[in-house]
């Protein structure tokens, strides 16, 4: 840990093998020479975190939830199951709960302790989610971090906030907007953001009530 | 641990900024040390509660200063050479000292299904639950040296059951001699004035997963 860098955020390129990026290639090698670690699997694993899994996996549940009463009776009394009827199973989404949000509820999804994160369905989690702020201050402060990342909550609205300390993974079901009658399952997937499912934003329809 | 890991409630750390871009990964680095722990970790040779511990045991400072996988390379240093897959001096000097001996070795082929595999921390042990929803808690007052998952600011504290998990690896133990001493893991929640006093909204509330060794009947 030689080379912190202030500004992780703004950082796009690290110097060639400045500190973690140079401990990091070393420790591959290592591996690699002692025959532990396949480096093409490695290549495999990225090609999958970076292109395969992520929020639009997420989105579909929701979407079908939005549309189907069934399907989302069923996600909300036993989410894992209802959640691998889509084939989004394994690493970090071994044990899901899906909370509701109402006009009179909202939920908000943290891990305090470390990073946890719905990987199935969310794909791995954004900065800000593993950063210092938000672990320190979603459970303290929930309403002004929402009033920072998704719009105020009204002071007659309840707040939930669920620190993930457990190997339960959760997911929000946002309300669904309105001005969305009507639409398809596809059309509403599009406007469920990953936000919306972590808590901390609403989902929105553009032009609400113009289709 | 009272470690800085344990960050809820913590004042001072600024304002939740977010990224433009928000890339996957920042870099090449930061995607090789995501893969490498996942290729590491088929070996079995740790559990995923001794993984989060190798983190927490990062010292303070560099913890806060470190980014996500300076600390993930960090704990995959520590895992390794804890575990006897990598020596302390191979990890020094980059040079192997001995090949590892036909050992399994995760394939590209075999990405996809080992991602699938579902690494259960939910047990079929039949254990009898010591409560059931509705009733009211009292979480421990006890600061142990090792990994616990009740984090500093619900020590102590009144609760409810919100829902009963079922039985699950005890994580407290089995990130500190891999005992997974099966019991009931809880959704119990918390006033948010319980916790934060009169600053918090009456409304509000925090659920945490806590288990039967967590709490007392209140």
């Amino acid at each position: 840990m030689s080379d912190h860098h202030d500004d992780e955020h703004a950082r796009e390129h690290d110097l060639p093998l400045s500190g973690p990026a140079l401990r990091a290639k070393a420790l591959e090698s290592l591996l690699v020479e002692k025959g532990l670690v396949d480096p093409k699997a490695l290549d495999e694993l990225i090609d999958t975190y970076e292109t395969k899994v992520g929020p639009r996996n997420g989105a579909r549940i929701v979407a079908r939830a939005w549309v189907d009463p069934a399907y989302r009776k069923r996600l909300l009394e036993n989410a894992t199951a209802a959640i691998a009827e889509f084939g989004f199973i394994g690493r970090q989404g071994e044990d899901m709960v899906v909370l509701e949000n109402t006009p009179k509820v909202r939920n908000v999804v943290v891990c305090t302790l470390c990073s946890c994160y719905p990987w199935p369905v969310l794909g791995l989690p954004p900065v800000w989610y593993k950063s210092a702020p938000y672990r320190a201050r979603a459970v303290i402060d929930p309403r002004g971090v929402l009033k920072e990342l998704g719009g105020e909550v009204p002071e007659n609205v309840e707040v939930r906030v669920w620190d993930s300390t457990a190997e339960l993974r959760y997911l929000v079901l946002p309300e669904r907007p309105e001005g969305t009658e009507g639409w398809s399952e596809d059309e509403l997937a599009e406007i469920v953001t990953r936000d919306a499912m972590i808590g901390v934003a609403q989902a929105k329809a553009p032009g609400q009530g113009k289709r | 641990m009272n470690g800085v890991h344990d960050m809820g409630g913590m004042h001072g750390m600024g304002p939740v900024e977010i990224e433009k871009s928000e890339p996957v990964f920042h870099s090449e680095w930061e995607a090789r040390v995501h893969a490498l722990n996942i290729a590491c970790s088929f070996h079995r040779k740790w559990n995923i509660d001794m993984g989060r511990h190798s983190r927490e045991r990062i010292p303070p400072a560099e913890y806060l200063a470190a980014t996500y996988y300076e600390k993930w390379l960090r704990g995959l240093e520590m895992l390794l050479v804890e575990n006897g897959l990598v020596t302390a001096k191979e990890l020094q000097s980059g040079r192997p000292e001995f090949k590892a001996s036909a050992v399994n070795v995760l394939r590209p082929s075999e990405v996809a299904s080992y991602l699938r595999v579902r690494r259960l921390a939910r047990l079929d042990d039949k254990v009898a639950r010591k409560f059931k929803p509705g009733d009211s808690v009292l979480t421990h007052n006890d600061h142990p040296i090792g990994h616990t998952r009740l984090p500093r600011y619900a020590r102590g504290k009144r609760g409810v059951i919100d829902r009963d998990h079922g039985v699950f690896i005890f994580p407290d133990t089995h990130a500190m001699t891999r005992d997974k001493k099966p019991q009931h893991c809880y959704s119990v929640r918390f006033a948010a004035r319980e916790l934060w006093g009169h600053r918090a909204s009456a409304r509000d509330s925090v659920y945490l997963d806590l288990w039967d060794d967590h709490l007392d009947p209140a």
